[in-house]
C-alpha cells in the first residue's frame, strides 16, 4: 500500500486509498457507530481553540480532528498560524480557549501531566533544533534514558533501527553540524520516533533545506505515512501533500478556510483565498502578473 | 606657499611625529633615571635568590589553591542565582538580583574586611581558613559569573528548550542535559576571564588574617619588601602571577577563536 502512494503523485485518490477507509469505517461500524469515532479512532480533537499573543489574535476558533492513520497537511500563508495550531497540539503555546484531545487525553485540562503527553507527540520542526554538542547517536538515545528511563543497550539499539529508516546509519557518531541539512532533518525525524510516538507533527520540515535536499526528507515522510503513522503536517509542498495526504486544510487568517481530500483543495478549490494562495505556491511568477 | 599633501604623504607625516615622541620620551627615560638605585631596587640578586623555593613552594601554591576553591564556588553559587534570576518565581529573581547588584556594587575589599571580622563573631567554632577564604573569594565571583552565566543560558536558541520538552523532557531535566551543557560552552571564554580576574583578587585575603604558611603571592611579597628594603620580591610576585594569568589569557583567545569558527 505505501509502495502505491509513493510511486504514484496522483490527484485522485488510489484504490488502495479507497481500501483503506473503507477498512476503517468498517472498524468503525464493529465497536459504538457514534462514540468510536469520537474516541478510539481520534488521534487528535481540537474545538474551539483559540490563541491570542497579547493583542493579536493569531488563531481565532479552530476545529479540527485527525484520525488514527490519517495524513493531515495543513497550507496556508505565511502568519496564518499553522504554526501556532501545531504548537497547540503538543502545548509548546498554551491555548487562549478551547480544548485539544490527543489519543483520547485532554491535553488542555490543567491536570494532565503534559510531559507524558508529549511523550506520545513527536515534533520535527523547520529548523531541526538538533542538540549540537551530542553525537548523532547521543541526540536519538538521550531522552529514551532520560525520560523513558531505557538502559544504555536497548535505547541505542532503538536509535540505529531508526537511523536505518532514515537511512543514517553511518552518521552516528558524526555531531550535527557535520551533516548536510537534509541530514540533519532526517536525524530529527529519527530521533522523535525513537519516543515510539503514536502520532507526529511536522512544521514545515523542508522548508530550510536547499532544494536538492528536499527529496530524501520527503521520501521518509512518505514511507512513515505508508506504515501507518498519524501525522499532522505543515508544508509548502504541495505534491507531497496531493500524494500523500488523506486531508488537506487551507487555513488563513487564523481559521480554517476549508478542508477535503487533497484531490478537492488543491485540484479543485473553492474559495477564492485557496485558489489564490495555490496559485502562488504552485505557480511564484503567475502571483506577479496582474489580474 | 602652501603645499597640500596627499593623503598618503600626510599618513607618512602623521607616523613620523608618533615614532619621534617615542623615542624623546625613551630617550628622557633612560637619561634621566637614575639606573643604579632601580637596579637595587628591583633587581637585587641576593634578594631574589633568598625568595626562592618559598615564593614557588608557598606563595605561589597557595594563591592557586585560594583562586581554585574561590572559583569552583563562585562558579556553583553562580550558577544558582542565574536560574534563580531565569525563574519564574518572582521573589527568586528578586533575591537573585539583590545579591548580583550587592556584591558588584561594593568594593571586594569591603567584604573581605567585612568576612575576615564577621566570620569568626558568627561562627563560634574556629572555620578553616581555607573556607573563609573559599567564601570571600566565591561570594564576590558568584555575582560576576550569575550574570556571565544568565547571558549564555539565554544565548542557546529557544529552539533546543523546545526540541527537549516535545520529547517528553521536563523543564529541570531540559536545562540540565541540553540548555546548561551548551551554556557552558558559550561562556567558556568569559568565565576563564573571571578566574584571571579571581586570581588577582585573591591578592586581597591577607584581610582575612592569615598565618606565615598561609601567605599568598601578594602579602609574601610584601613582607618581604619589609624585610630587605627591596622591591625585587615584588617584581618576582609580579612575574609569578603573569606566570598564571599569562596562559589563562592566551586560552581564552583560543576558546573564543574556535566558538568564532564553531558558527
Ligand atoms: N511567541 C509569539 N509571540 C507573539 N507573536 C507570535 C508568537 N508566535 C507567533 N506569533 C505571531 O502569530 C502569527 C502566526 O504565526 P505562525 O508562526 O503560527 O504562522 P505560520 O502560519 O506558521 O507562518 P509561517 O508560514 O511564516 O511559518 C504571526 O503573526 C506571528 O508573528
Ligand atoms: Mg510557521
Amino acid at each position: 500500500m505505501s509502495e502505491e502512494r509513493s510511486e504514484e503523485p496522483v490527484v485522485e485518490k488510489s484504490p488502495a486509498d479507497e481500501g483503506r477507509a473503507d477498512a476503517e469505517k468498517a472498524d468503525l461500524a464493529k465497536t459504538d457507530p457514534e462514540k468510536g469515532r469520537a474516541a478510539g479512532d481520534e488521534a487528535i480533537r481540537i474545538e474551539g481553540l483559540h490563541k491570542s499573543f497579547g493583542d493579536l489574535e493569531v488563531l481565532r476558533g479552530i476545529d479540527l480532528s485527525v484520525r488514527r492513520g490519517e495524513v493531515v497537511c495543513v497550507i496556508g500563508p505565511s502568519g496564518s498560524g499553522k504554526s501556532t495550531l501545531l504548537r497547540c497540539v503538543n502545548l509548546l503555546e498554551e491555548p487562549t480557549s478551547g480544548t485539544v484531545t490527543v489519543a483520547g487525553n485532554e491535553v488542555t485540562d490543567p491536570d494532565v501531566d503534559i510531559d507524558e503527553v508529549r511523550r506520545g507527540i513527536g515534533m520535527v520542526f523547520q529548523s531541526f533544533n538538533l542538540f549540537p554538542h551530542l553525537t548523532v547517536l547521543e541526540n536519538l538515545t538521550i531522552a529514551q534514558r532520560r525520560v523513558l528511563g531505557r538502559d544504555r543497550d536497548s535505547a541505542e539499539r532503538t536509535a540505529r533501527r531508526n537511523l536505518e529508516r532514515v537511512g543514517l546509519t553511518d552518521k552516528e557518531s558524526a555531531y550535527p553540524s557535520k551533516l548536510s541539512g537534509g541530514q540533519q532533518q532526517r536525524v530529527a525525524i529519527a530521533r522523535a520516533l525513537s519516543m515510539e510516538p503514536q502520532l507526529m507533527l511536522f512544521d514545515e520540515p523542508t522548508s530550510a533545506l536547499d532544494p536538492e535536499l528536499v527529496g530524501d526528507v520527503l521520501a521518509v515522510m512518505r514511507a512513515l505515512a505508508g506504515e501507518g503513522m498519524t501525522m499532522l503536517v505543515v508544508t509548502h509542498e504541495m505534491s507531497f501533500a496531493r500524494e500523500v495526504a488523506d486531508r488537506v486544510v487551507f487555513m488563513d487568517g487564523g481559521a480554517v478556510v476549508e478542508e477535503g481530500t487533497a484531490a478537492r483543495v488543491v485540484g479543485d478549490p473553492q474559495h477564492a483565498r485557496t485558489r489564490e494562495f495555490l496559485a502562488r505556491v504552485l505557480d511564484p511568477a503567475a502571483a506577479r502578473l496582474p489580474g | 606657499m602652501t603645499r597640500r599633501l596627499t593623503r598618503r604623504q600626510r599618513a607618512r607625516v602623521v607616523r613620523a611625529v608618533q615614532y619621534g615622541v617615542l623615542v624623546v620620551a625613551l630617550l628622557v627615560l633612560v637619561l634621566a633615571a637614575d639606573w643604579g638605585e632601580i637596579r637595587r631596587a628591583f633587581f637585587d640578586v641576593d634578594v631574589a635568590k633568598e625568595q626562592f623555593p618559598e615564593i614557588v613552594s608557598t606563595a605561589l601554591v597557595n594563591t592557586v589553591i585560594y583562586t581554585v576553591l574561590g572559583f569552583v564556588f563562585g562558579l556553583t553559587l553562580g550558577l544558582v542565582l542565574a536560574l534563580m534570576r531565569l525563574s519564574q518565581v518572582p521573589p527568586y529573581r528578586w533575591l537573585a538580583i539583590g545579591y548580583i547588584e550587592f556584591f558588584r556594587g561594593v568594593p571586594a575589599l569591603l567584604v573581605f574586611i567585612a568576612l575576615g571580622f564577621g566570620v569568626p563573631l558568627a561562627f563560634q567554632v574556629a572555620i578553616n581558613q581555607y573556607v573563609t577564604v573559599m567564601l570571600a573569594l566565591g561570594l564576590v565571583g558568584a555575582a560576576y559569573m550569575a550574570e556571565t552565566i544568565r547571558a549564555g543560558i539565554q544565548a542557546v536558541p529557544k529552539g533546543q528548550l523546545e526540541a527537549a520538552r516535545s520529547l517528553g523532557m521536563s523543564q529541570q531535566r531540559a536545562m540540565v542535559s541540553i540548555v546548561i551543557p551548551q551554556a557552558f560552552r558559550i561562556v567558556l571564554p568569559p568565565l576563564t576571564n573571571e578566574l584571571i580576574l579571581l586570581t588577582k583578587d585573591s591578592s586581597l585575603v591577607y584581610l582575612l588574617g592569615l598565618s606565615l604558611g598561609q601567605y599568598e603571592l601578594a602579602k609574601f611579597g610584601r613582607d618581604a619588601l619589609n624585610e630587605h628594603r627591596s622591591l625585587t620580591p615584588i617584581l618576582i610576585a609580579g612575574l609569578l602571577y603573569l606566570v598564571i594569568t599569562l596562559p589563562l589569557g592566551h586560552l581564552v583567545r583560543r576558546l573564543e577563536a574556535r566558538t568564532a569558527k564553531a558558527r
